[in-house]
């Protein structure tokens, strides 16, 4: 049986993780490598790093990281943040990225997603999709620039697009819970995974190994993504894997 | 020395990786010379079987194939991924002959089965046997990312994994020739078992 997976997301600027952590035995707070091993060793299935570095040096750091991720984690690992061309994917490629998310860069150019997955493969390419229900509207409008900008664009229908375009796997991020720690948009992580054929990874709202167990069952999420309740060590993942297991949820213990 | 089998694949920088955390000496090639003087021999990549197949059926400068080469050796050779299927009679992706060291063909996973495609994740290998596997338990879950698996081949499959309602070959051993379908450079500690069960050989 296919395991959910279990996603820590680890935020990085100019070399080193935002979110400040103080676990016992991580030898160096804040270093991205040492906390993606100690990640991969308490049972994470992936990890996800994103780069929100401004600037040029923060980016080229970013791919020398990469090239350290590789070496050390024996996990898949994802990578994202300003990816806007078939270079940058193949920059990330070289440097032993597993896959890579488009977001921002995809939404104002829909061809990358394909480019992207025709030179290396649907497997590489993570669709992250930022949207925001606004009442008024009636839909879920998709965002870009970290939710700040608000866009034409529908969620269903552009997860409908970026499945058709090639992408692999589609991270949605629900605006309205993101930040909130309660609970993760399940309805429309069900209603996505219903609709698509590629696995559907959950992101935002997590407060408790409750949410984690129910945007994994009712949700019908492939994975559930978290950062900042793994961070602050109030859920350790080996804690919740146990709980998703007498859940009777399928995990990789 | 190991070899890796230089063939243009793509993606082979997570198993030099894995190789460079066993503290193992490796060199990436596609010399005849090199290959037969290897103490094990990995075919790893990931990509499309028919082209894959094309660049090992491609004259090497002496005239020689590495399709050749590598069905002749006589060390550990282990195949990763697509490397496994190539190790196998024919694949049904691209509709391709292979290299027939394994008897299994590699089929495409059914569309219709209500089971995402590809198969991408940790699932669980079972009925596992020979020294691949030595000190792994039934269960153990590895890392998966592929659409086409080898059939199943009661002499050969030394461990199983289902999905999309397939019993498929999670590995295959034929004498000194080994092959996983799962990626166990990517498969924590227990992937590094294995390699190192391999690489033990």
């Amino acid at each position: 049986m296919l395991a959910k997976r279990i996603i820590p997301c680890l935020d990085v600027k100019d070399g080193a993780v935002v979110k400040g952590i103080n676990f016992e035995g991580l030898r160096e707070v804040g270093d991205p490598v040492e906390m993606g091993a100690w990640y991969g060793a308490q049972g994470a299935d992936e990890l996800v790093y994103l780069d929100i570095s401004a600037s040029r040096e923060g980016r080229s750091t970013f791919t020398g990281l990469v090239r350290r991720i590789s070496e050390r984690i024996d996990i898949p690992f994802t990578v994202g943040g300003g990816i806007s061309s078939l270079a940058d994917a193949a920059r990330l490629l070289d440097a032993g990225a597993d896959k890579i998310t488009v977001n921002t860069a995809a939404v104002l150019r829909p061809e990358l997603i394909s480019e992207i997955a025709a030179a290396y493969g649907s497997q590489f390419v993570v669709a992250a999709i930022d949207a925001r229900f606004v009442p008024e509207d009636g839909f879920w409008r998709v965002t870009t620039h970290g939710g700040k900008t608000p866009t034409d664009r529908e969620l269903f229908s552009w997860a409908r697009e970026v499945q058709e375009r090639g992408a692999g796997e589609i991270l949605f991020t629900s605006m309205n819970h993101d930040g909130t720690r309660n609970g993760y948009a399940v309805a429309e992580y069900a209603a996505l995974s219903e609709r698509l054929s590629i696995p559907v990874i959950a992101s935002g709202g997590a407060g408790s190994i409750g949410h984690i167990v129910e945007v994994l069952s009712a949700g019908k999420a492939d994975a559930a993504l978290a950062a900042s309740i793994f961070h602050f060590g109030e859920i350790s993942i080996p804690a919740l894997k146990q709980s998703l297991r007498e859940a009777g949820i399928a995990v990789r213990l | 020395m190991i070899a890796i089998v230089d063939y243009e694949a793509g993606n082979i920088l997570s198993v030099e990786n894995a190789l460079k955390r066993l503290g193992a000496a490796f060199e990436v090639t596609a010399d005849p010379a090199h290959l037969r003087a290897a103490s094990h021999v990995i075919l790893p990549g990931v990509g499309e079987a028919s082209s894959a197949m094309a660049r090992l059926n491609r004259p090497l400068p002496g005239g020689e194939t590495l399709s050749g080469i590598v069905r002749s050796l006589d060390v550990p050779v282990l195949g990763i991924c697509i490397g496994v299927q190539l190790l196998c009679r024919s694949s049904e992706e691209g509709g391709t002959d292979c290299l027939g060291v394994f008897s299994p063909r590699v089929r495409r996973f059914p569309a219709d089965a209500g089971a995402k495609i590809p198969h991408m994740g940790w699932n669980a290998v079972e009925n596992l046997s020979g020294p691949l596997f030595r000190g792994i338990p039934d269960g153990t879950y590895v890392y998966y990312v592929h659409s086409y698996y080898p059939e199943y081949a009661p002499d050969e499959t030394v461990a199983v994994t289902e999905y999309a309602g397939c019993r498929f070959s999670a590995a295959l051993q034929r004498g000194h020739f080994f092959g996983t379908q799962f990626h166990p450079e990517k498969s924590g500690p227990a992937g590094a078992v294995i390699l190192k069960n391999f690489l033990s050989l």
